[in-house]
């Protein structure tokens, strides 16, 4: 309790997940704050994924505790933990197609407003809500798509789209997972800079399979095999442990990637 | 956006012709059209869950049905009942009925809310079938309509054809006006993001449980709303029109119609009744007439086939035509 440390935002205490026979997330401890990028790496099948869904409420762990400021959220539905400020975007790329990118925003931030029951107004006439889905397209660098299709957008757009949404809600914390997936060099350099830019006023955990970006962005590091954490820590530190090195990292290729 | 102005205008054609429609003094046209309007609301009703929700109800009759019987046992044996009264308590019942099963069938996705949906439409059906409280398979007779009183003063007297006419078609209107609103509202585009895709909206914080609660209740209200004028028009309600039957046809002209389209929905009820009474016509098509079920699906494969968004679909094309034109010019 007494660390130099400011208090976590999002901590988790010996978060377990089993299905059936098989542990997919074993006991995992792991800390987020403001200001940070915690990335989280391991092989397929580590247990990543199975982590962003215990923390935004897609799965219900199986044992252990989630802490959200403080209080315990672990086995909350996945809308009360959106609402708390915790949002996340989907490995997949989970968006709404048919809807115009401004009306993909809208709809995420109208979820944090009173208005929904308010059914005799027009969707689009309420101030306060525009202006969080116009500022999360900005922020996204979505605004010259603004009234695209979202179904029309190229690969790299649509991921930029999923965290535009994301960022309507005005969550504390983003989980992101694998938002560099499929994305080409200059996509992916554009993620990486906007991921630097979130990091200033967000804690954020990042999944990625790409070590570049993983190391041009992450204040913390933390390896996860067979759903364990095999290692934590500041990356440089990490990417010289011995158990990584063996284990998981496997040399330079790897590193390079 | 053209799309939907055309559409708009073709309703503001058809809302005037039907307006004119009781010039031609026909009491059985007349009626028939009443019936249409009202089935249209109906579909309506219906194009809110299967439409905007993404709720494919099979049970929608059970609405339909129960404010029909609410009316019949609520009204006096011989005498009128109020309009203003029993009217609210017909659709309120339907909105209570909704809101308990739909706590129950909303929870359940895809083909099992369907089959869910079916078996309390069912339920219904079997406890006014099989007991004497809704007069068992004959029915109840409702031998006085209801009347509308303001301050001693009949405003509209319903035995009269014409004046029934004319509160189905703006009852018709304002249920399409409402419909639009609320579908163009923060619930209305909260709904059509959970059609979508509901894991999403959960993600991004929306209550969906909630929402779709709502939208249940709301649409079997309307149905009730529906059921109730028919009960009127005809004078008598029984079983038949809690059957399941009745939940295909209207799912039938939702379907056919174009969900998801508000206006689809009263095309799709136009059509489907209009067709069923040309098909089923025996002065008109003779012994073949008997089996007008056959060339009703044949039309509806049809439909299907080509139509794939319904008869509305029509409009939309014809808009993506206009647009292609546009760009080469």
């Amino acid at each position: 309790m007494a660390q130099a440390m400011p208090e976590a935002i999002l901590r988790t205490e010996s978060l377990t997940k089993r299905f059936g026979g098989l542990t997919a997330v074993d006991t995992v401890s792991i800390e987020l704050h403001v200001g940070e990028v915690h990335a989280v790496i391991g092989p397929n099948g580590a247990g990543k994924s199975t982590l962003t869904n215990l923390l935004s409420g897609d799965l219900r762990p199986t044992s252990g505790s989630v802490f959200f400021a403080g209080k315990d959220i672990a086995g909350l539905s996945s809308d009360r933990i959106s609402r708390l400020g915790i949002g996340r975007s989907y490995q997949k790329t989970n968006i709404f197609l048919p809807f115009s990118v401004f009306e993909n925003c809208r709809l995420a931030a109208q979820s944090r407003t009173p208005h929904a029951w308010r059914v005799f107004h027009g969707a689009a006439e309420f101030p306060d809500i525009n202006l969080m889905a116009e500022e999360a397209m900005v922020a996204a660098g979505l605004s010259q798509r603004r009234d695209m299709v979202a179904a029309a957008l190229s690969h790299g757009e649509q991921r930029q789209l999923e965290i535009a949404m994301c960022l309507a809600t005005r969550p504390r914390v983003l989980l992101l997972d694998e938002p560099l997936a499929g994305m080409g060099p200059q996509e992916s350099q554009d993620m990486v800079e906007l991921i630097q830019k979130l990091a200033g006023r967000h804690a954020i955990m990042l999944i990625e399979h790409d070590m570049d970006a993983v190391f041009a962005v992450a204040h913390k590091l933390t390896v996860m095999v067979n759903g364990e954490v095999l290692e934590s820590g500041v990356p440089e530190a990490v990417r010289g442990s011995p158990a990584v090195q063996t284990a998981y990292l496997g040399g330079e290729d790897f590193l390079n990637g | 956006m053209r799309a939907l102005r055309l559409a708009e205008l073709l309703l503001l054609l058809l809302f005037a012709l039907l307006a004119l429609f009781p010039l031609i003094d026909s009491t059985f046209y007349t009626q028939l059209i009443t019936k249409v309007m009202i089935m249209a609301i109906f579909a309506m009703s219906l194009d809110l869950l299967v439409g905007y929700t993404g709720l494919v109800s099979f049970g929608h009759a059970a609405y339909f049905g129960l404010s029909g019987y609410v009316l019949a046992l609520v009204a006096p044996q011989y005498e009128a009942v109020s309009l203003w009264w029993s009217l609210p308590a017909a659709m309120l019942v339907c909105a209570l009925f909704a809101l308990i099963t739909g706590i129950l069938v909303l929870r359940t996705k895809g083909i099992y809310f369907i089959m869910v949906t079916l078996a309390f439409a069912q339920m219904v059906f079997f406890v006014f079938h099989d007991t004497k409280f809704g007069g068992g398979s004959d029915g109840i007779y409702i031998y006085a309509k209801p009347t509308l009183v303001i301050a001693g003063f009949q405003v509209l007297n319903l035995e009269k054809l014409n004046q029934l006419f004319y509160l189905v078609l703006i009852i018709m209107a304002a249920v399409y006006l409402l419909l639009r609103r609320i579908l163009g509202s923060t619930f209305g585009r909260a709904l059509l993001g959970i059609k979508e895709n509901e894991h999403r909206m959960r993600a991004l914080g929306f209550p969906t449980f909630g929402y779709k609660l709502s939208s249940y209740v709301l649409s079997g209200a309307l149905g009730g709303l529906a059921g109730y004028l028919a009960a009127v028009q005809y004078g008598f309600v029984n079983p038949e029109i809690l059957s399941w039957h009745q939940s295909g046809a209207v799912l039938m002209m939702v379907i056919m119609g174009g969900m998801g389209t508000l206006y689809g929905p009263v095309v799709g009820a136009f059509a489907f009744v209009l067709l069923q009474e040309v098909l089923s016509d025996q002065g008109f098509l003779g012994p073949v007439a008997k089996h007008w079920q056959l060339a009703m699906g044949i039309f509806v494969i049809l439909v299907a086939l080509y139509l794939p968004q319904g008869l509305a679909g029509l409009l939309r094309r014809r808009k993506a035509e206009a647009s292609d034109g546009s760009s080469d010019a």
